[in-house]
């Protein structure tokens, strides 16, 4: 056995061929299939894949979480030496919690709401501690300041809700290592969190494991997070372990056909290809996993033999890979060629700001009204309150080109979204589409003409078709609606005809959205957003919801009809990387305020703003250069009370009493356009 | 769905039966003995009013068939004048008790889903407008609603008998007993189903399709109908199921008390109305069978409608 299965030292977990099944009345489904794995006392060890390959299942099982009627079928689970996986269910829960912890995905809902924080890391130490209540309180005091929760003796009294997002995590770390344990399973732990947050968080989980000899199972979808933080990654696919190594020859030099793919389908912030790698085809479903190697259909080297035979990990380097091309040394392990720095693909766009903007956004502003009812006013002599979402956002998206809008969660880049659909009403300012104000009341009405030009791509694939439509039907609605004379058969072709824009078959037609995979169902969103002929498209996070591996082949065919129909895109995301791919021109949003406007190249090789130096600084890295960590601060503020003068200033390095008294305007620094005082000292 | 063998595309109308076959409501229907032993009650029920006239012994409102000295006859005993023999007995007017009782369910059930039907479409349509509409129409709607259910629901329907009853000439009253009783049945149930469907349509409205849907301009009438009303039938059909059994204990509770329909066209509740009268002299059938048909009727739906409720409601199993 290789170095990637048995470490040296005795492992703190020690997983052989543990299997997962789930007894359904359609047969038995295998989730979990042969994983075998070890983890050494202060590791990390990564388990990525994408949805459905059953991670998640693998961490629930080793804590002896499963959701009945999932039940472990075989296997073994040795902690420290001793089998676990055969105790009573009275012993084990000894353990749970207190050798084995786990860090759940959502800090929300994996707290109490009802108890202080205080209580619930005390209630942990002191079943798996014996320790006086005085003592436990210390021990939680100070765990909370490990984690770095400022102010830990007056926090511990305060309620799950009176935390922000990212603190909230820290506190479920405080509590997964308030009894000391052996190893720590961490569930997607940074998946809800934006990413100058996530950054912060991973730096508090890796730095406390190392100093504890804390082994972690971090699992993840996210290989960003996976090459900032592991040292050994395990990529799961199908239910199995398609390869597993030290994590810097995975991402570097992956073997598995499934790791190349994936590795070449994510797309990176330096500049990238112009497409993307994709691999075709998804993840099978559970209950038609095929027979030989799991991805023999989506592998582009299959042989015979890899649908007739079912490959054992082997041995290859310092990896094991399941994997019959790679061990008889067909398939050579694949350096990943290193980004060009050279001109970036969206960069040379068709006719780079020659033509007048088709779509023109100026000086939008929407303000929501968050007041309490009246009644409840008028008792509490409250005031009204108001949330102001946008703030003066101006930019120009010139036909042919794409528009993206970045920021993290609260930024408001939803709400100009649909208000440039028309979803939203504007407070002030102007929507031009093609020279026509379209936000205005007068326009309002019977601007049919107009919206058929102009349409939307949702974000969840799973909630953006209506369950009890035929996806033929969905894709027909704005036919029937903007051209209610045509026939029939003239719908049925157009149908077909979109169908095979997006890469679907006519027969698809008859099938109902839950009957398709997440990526398929976006392909049809797709084709109903092309029905009525647009030549402006707004995408708001089309790939959020999706793998990597889809997210790649979404983003490809968008890059494709754009180039076969000459659309237009705003593109608002947080993923700085797809934005990174796909934009011509990046604006970034913070707190309803564009802070920065540029051309894409230009924000990621120069970025002028505080901010967008932050964005990009907390975005995980793939290349794995050992970087201090980033200098990450803070959190988003409440958008009802935003800081006075430039909104940034509370988080940024750079900022002045000027900073907090004055609102910067955006001013022009080389290509861009930038929202700061400050901008200019700080160009490198 | 692994039987997608089919190379040519299917119909949309055997799409839809094949994703009915392979649901789970289908199958977890199987699975409970108490639903389909509800279910083959219900049927059989059904299928007794239904088909009554054939059914029957007797017709029980023709005065010719009748016999009045066969009255009071106990079950499956011969009569002591006549030597005829009942297998549920007779009532005091010499009724053959099955029949009376085939006969009567046609009034109960015709009652309930008549009223069912009522209030549904009454509550549904104020539902959507007042959930996808908001402010003021949404408060105006729900407040009457909110008023509504602050009387028990046999109180509303009691004065919405007495108010109508009122304005209608004397000599209507015996052929306008039926459309009345239903009306006020059903209007004393609406807001149930307006509650719900205005819940549920406030969850979908801000689902991302109903927003496509505004994208492409469709006007809310057709958003409402087409995108969010077959979205919201679940929650509806279970209500309309429980609500049938509650219709229908109304209905016999009118009756019951006299304000329902008349005895000469009796239904379920008017026959245990008369069968109590001679409970105290030991003609237990006469009460003992229209009550027993009564309950299996009522617990039938509402078992259905329980199940149903579990079965679509993919976060019970």
């Amino acid at each position: 056995m290789s170095a990637a299965l048995k470490v040296p030292s005795a492992p703190q977990l020690r997983v052989r061929d543990l299997r997962v099944e789930f007894p359904t009345r359609r047969g038995l489904l295998t989730a979990v299939d042969g994983v075998s794995f070890d983890v050494a006392p202060g590791e990390v060890l990564g388990l990525v894949g994408e949805s459905g390959a059953g991670k998640s299942l693998t961490g629930a099982a080793l804590i002896r979480l499963l959701e009945p009627p999932g039940r472990i079928a075989g296997g073994e689970i040795e902690l420290g030496g001793q089998r676990i996986d055969t105790l009573p269910a009275e012993e084990f829960r000894h353990l749970r919690g207190g050798r084995i912890a786990m860090v759940f995905q959502d800090p929300l809902t994996s707290l109490n709401p009802l108890f202080t924080i205080g209580d619930q890391i005390v209630e942990t130490i002191r079943i798996h501690l014996d320790l006086s209540p005085e003592n436990a309180r210390k021990r939680a005091v100070a765990l909370l300041e490990e984690v770095g929760i400022p102010a830990p003796a007056e926090r511990l009294d305060a309620y799950p809700h009176e935390f922000s997002g990212g603190m909230r995590q820290r506190v479920v770390i405080a509590l997964a290592l308030a009894a000391d344990p052996a190893i720590v399973i961490a569930d997607e732990p940074t998946t809800a969190l934006d990413v100058s947050v996530q950054a912060q968080v991973i730096a508090v989980l890796k730095r406390l494991c190392r100093e504890r000899g804390t082994s972690v199972i971090l699992i993840t979808h996210d290989m960003g997070v996976i090459a900032e933080t592991a040292d050994r990654v395990a990529v799961m696919y199908a239910g199995r372990i398609v390869e597993i190594g030290p994590v810097r020859e995975v991402i570097e030099a992956p073997q598995h056909p499934y790791t190349r793919g994936l590795m070449g389908a994510i797309p990176s912030l330096e500049g990238s290809a112009t497409r993307l790698e994709q691999i075709p085809g998804a993840m099978p479903r559970l209950d038609s996993i095929p027979a030989g190697c799991a991805f023999n259909p989506r592998c582009a080297f299959a042989t015979e033999r890899c649908v007739r035979e079912r490959p054992a990990p082997m041995p290859s380097g310092n990896a094991l890979v399941s994997c019959f091309l790679v061990a008889d040394g067909t398939l050579k392990p694949h350096a990943k060629a290193k980004a060009d720095s050279g001109v970036h693909a969206a960069d040379v766009g068709p006719a780079a700001g020659a033509s007048a903007p088709l779509v023109a956004v100026e000086n939008l502003t929407k303000v929501f009204n968050v007041s309490r009812p009246w009644l409840y006013r008028v008792l509490q002599g409250e005031k009204q309150r108001f949330l102001t979402a946008v703030d003066g956002v101006s930019f120009a998206i010139p036909r042919g080109h794409t528009f993206a809008l970045v920021g993290e969660s609260g930024s408001g880049k939803s709400t100009v979204a649909k208000t440039i659909v028309g979803l939203v009403r504007p407070t002030a300012g102007r929507i031009m589409f093609d020279g026509t104000d379209i936000s205005s009341d007068e326009a309002k009405g019977a601007d049919a003409a107009i919206r058929q030009r102009l349409t939307m791509i949702f974000q969840d694939p799973y909630a953006s078709l209506n369950p009890r439509m035929m996806a033929a039907a969905i894709v027909a609605e704005p036919l029937r609606a903007f051209q209610p004379d045509l026939s029939r058969a003239e719908v049925d072709d157009a149908v077909a005809e979109l169908l095979g824009h997006v890469r679907l078959s006519p027969k698809d037609g008859v099938k109902f959205p839950h009957e398709f995979s997440g990526g398929q169902r976006q392909r049809i969103a797709i084709a109903r957003a092309l029905a009525s002929k647009p030549e402006f498209i707004v995408c708001d996070e089309p790939t959020s919801a999706l793998d990597v591996s889809v997210q790649a082949q979404i983003l490809n065919l968008m890059r494709d009809l754009q180039d076969e129909l000459g659309l237009t895109y705003l593109l608002i995301s947080h993923n700085l990387a797809v934005v990174r791919h796909m934009a011509n021109e990046i604006g970034v949003l913070y707190l309803g305020r564009l802070v920065e406007v540029a051309p894409a190249h230009e924000l990621f090789s120069a970025p002028r703003h505080p901010y967008t130096r932050m964005l990009l600084a907390a975005v995980p890295s793939m290349d794995m250069t050992d970087r201090a960590a980033p200098a990450v601060q803070g959190e988003i503020p409440n958008p009802i009370n935003p800081p006075s003068g430039c909104t940034f200033h509370p988080r940024c390095p750079l900022a002045d009493d000027r900073c907090k008294r004055e609102r910067p305007p955006a001013r022009q620094l080389g290509a861009s356009q930038v929202a700061c005082f400050k901008a200019e000292d700080a160009v490198p | 769905m692994t039987d997608d063998t089919a190379s040519a595309p299917l119909s949309p109308l055997r799409a839809r039966l094949r994703s009915w076959a392979h649901s789970d409501v289908l199958y977890s229907f199987r699975r409970s003995p108490t639903i389909v032993v509800s279910a083959l009650v219900l049927a059989v029920i059904l299928m007794g009013a239904l088909l009554a006239p054939l059914v029957s012994p007797q017709n029980p409102f023709d005065p010719a068939s009748l016999n009045l000295m066969d009255g009071k006859t106990p079950p499956m005993t011969p009569n002591q004048f006549t030597g005829e023999s009942f297998l549920l007995g007779t009532d005091d007017q010499g009724r053959d008790v099955l029949s009376v009782i085939l006969y009567g369910s046609r009034i109960s059930l015709l009652v309930g889903f008549a009223s069912v039907l009522l209030s549904a479409v009454m509550g549904v349509l104020l539902g959507l407008i007042a959930g996808y509409r908001g402010g003021q129409i949404d408060n105006l709607i729900m407040r009457v609603a909110d008023v509504q259910l602050t009387f028990p629901s046999i109180l509303v329907a009691l004065m919405i008998f007495g108010v109508v009853k009122g304005f209608l000439p004397p000599q209507a009253h015996e052929n306008a007993a039926l459309p009345v009783l239903i009306f006020s049945i059903g209007l004393s149930a609406w807001p149930q189903y307006a509650r719900t469907v205005r819940g549920v349509t406030m969850v979908e409205r801000n689902k991302e399709y109903v927003q496509a849907a505004r994208v492409i301009g469709l006007r809310p009438m057709i958003i409402m109908t087409r995108h969010v009303l077959p979205n919201v039938l679940g929650p509806v059909l279970v209500i309309a199921t429980l609500g049938l059994a509650l219709a229908i204990i109304s209905e016999a509770t009118l009756s019951f008390l006299g304000v329902g329909v008349p005895p000469t066209n009796p239904s379920l509740g008017t026959l245990i109305r008369i069968g109590q009268e001679y409970i105290a002299s030991g003609e237990w059938w006469i009460l003992f069978f229209p009550a027993l048909t009564l309950l299996a009727l009522s617990l039938s739906v509402n078992l259905i409608g329980d199940w149903l409720r579990d079965a679509l409601n993919p976060k019970l199993r």
